[in-house]
């Protein structure tokens, strides 16, 4: 599973990418991250707000921090 | 003309999402006229026109983008209504709604100009 955070680096980037990390832990995944901060490559998903979540290819959320029992089921 | 500038906000500081606007950019002079209004929104910086097709063809990025809109402004040339009923059927709720034929602007008898663009904006931002 490849997961995707979406954003500049600031603190809800941060909060999202370590959410996703400790879910995909708790879930037992096997999950490749990648943090995107380039512009033109966060709107090329179509995004419009930041944070956002991509799930192989799929986006799963924007604008927002999921909680951990919320990320699992964006997850699963 | 200048291309629109479609951007991207971090939400850090703000929980507010962004004021999103689709417009039915329809074949006829009307659907021209509510493009034209709503790229110049974007381009003014009231609202940021998002594309009515990643709708139809549930793009992510775009669907949970006007999920996570504060407004949205739906422009529809004609009594047809296709960018509300698109929004509709996509389940988005608390759509505000923009009907340019209920502004006097009759399909197939409208010129698209600075005046009747103008005209839209002012009645769109009341919405935004």
């Amino acid at each position: 599973m490849k997961i995707q955070i979406l954003g500049p680096g600031c603190a809800k980037c941060t909060r999202l990418m370590a959410t996703a990390e400790t879910a995909a832990k708790e879930l037992g995944l096997d999950c490749e991250f990648e943090k995107i901060s380039d512009i033109n490559q966060i709107m090329s998903f179509g995004v419009m707000m930041t944070p956002g979540l991509v799930v192989d290819g799929e986006v799963k959320s924007v604008g927002k921090v999921p909680s951990v029992e919320e990320m699992k089921k964006l997850l699963q | 003309m200048s291309a629109t500038q479609i951007g991207c906000s971090c939400s850090c500081g703000s929980d507010a999402g962004p004021k999103i606007l689709f417009a039915c950019s329809g074949c006829a002079d009307v659907g021209e006229l509510a493009d034209q209004a709503a790229r110049q929104l974007t381009r003014d910086g009231a609202g940021r026109m998002a594309c009515l097709a990643g709708i139809s063809g549930r793009v992510s990025g775009i669907v949970k983008s006007a999920e996570a809109a504060s407004v949205i402004l739906a422009i529809d040339g004609c009594a047809l209504d296709c960018t509300r009923k698109t929004l509709e059927i996509a389940g988005l709720p608390r759509v505000n709604h923009l009907r340019l034929s209920d502004l006097g602007f009759q399909k197939g008898a409208t010129e698209v100009t600075a005046v009747s663009i103008a005209a839209v904006i002012d009645k769109a931002k009341l919405l935004l």
